[in-house]
């Protein structure tokens, strides 16, 4: 798996995951009607704490799959050959996104970003319409969300099966 | 699964042809991760003509003997 294809993986669990947690505080703390519910404070956390999730997901990731494939050892693995056995010194893979990865990441993006922008209509309309806050927040922060996780989906997919 | 590209490759034949190189080393000289070159070789990816270019150098053989295309069935 390439470092940019881990850090697709990490950017999909966490944005899940800390949406997941958001949502279980909120119906914990639901309040009667739910739109009295104070939501600020778990949203603004919940975004500061993806945002370091996502950094120190990463980091400890990268030290997993360097420690996993044994970076900078000379591994000395013989390689057949017609003229002989000769050693192959393992390389890591580079820390940067090649052409291929910059492909799948254009792809996601331009798949996805209509999620982001009929979430962005939605509140529009939304406000037009006099909603309460806590509606329009929470439909702009689940627009985030889901595109997030359907562009991090749709990266996954193709790095898979192809571009 | 289903290929997203037509394009097939002597990749793997070529690498095993000047002294078994190894997908690492073929990335190293590409520039490119070795996943992409597997990508490559395994008919997911369809690189851009530059780095076909450059494939084809890394061999020493022009475009046509590490890339093939099908001919369309009339």
């Amino acid at each position: 798996m390439s470092y940019e294809e881990r850090g697709t993986w990490v950017y999909l669990v966490v944005s899940a995951g800390v949406y997941a947690v958001y949502v279980t505080v909120m119906l914990a703390r639901a309040a009667d009607p739910i739109t009295a519910t104070a939501y600020q404070v778990p949203l603004l956390w919940s975004i500061g704490v993806a945002i370091v999730a996502a950094i120190v997901v990463r980091i400890v990731v990268e030290i997993g799959a360097g420690v996993a494939r044994g970076v900078g050892d000379e591994v000395g693995r013989e390689v057949g050959s017609r003229t002989g056995a000769r050693v192959e010194r393992r390389v890591a893979d580079p820390f940067r996104a090649d052409a291929r990865d910059r492909e799948i990441d254009r792809l996601g993006t331009l798949r996805t970003w209509m999620v982001l922008v009929a979430a962005a209509l939605v509140a529009l309309v939304m406000a037009l319409a006099e909603w309460p806050h806590f509606w329009i927040a929470n439909v702009i922060y689940l627009g985030f969300v889901a595109q997030a996780i359907s562009s991090a989906t749709v990266k996954l997919v193709a790095y898979r099966r192809g571009l | 699964m289903v290929k997203p590209t037509r394009v097939t490759n002597r990749i793997r034949a070529l690498r095993f042809e000047h002294d078994e190189l190894t997908q690492a080393q073929l990335a190293d000289a590409l520039g490119v991760t070795r996943q992409t070159v597997i990508a490559i070789e395994q008919g997911r990816y369809s690189p851009s003509l530059e780095m076909a270019f450059q494939i084809a150098r890394v061999f020493g053989v022009g475009l046509d003997d590490v890339f093939q295309y099908p001919q369309e069935e009339s």
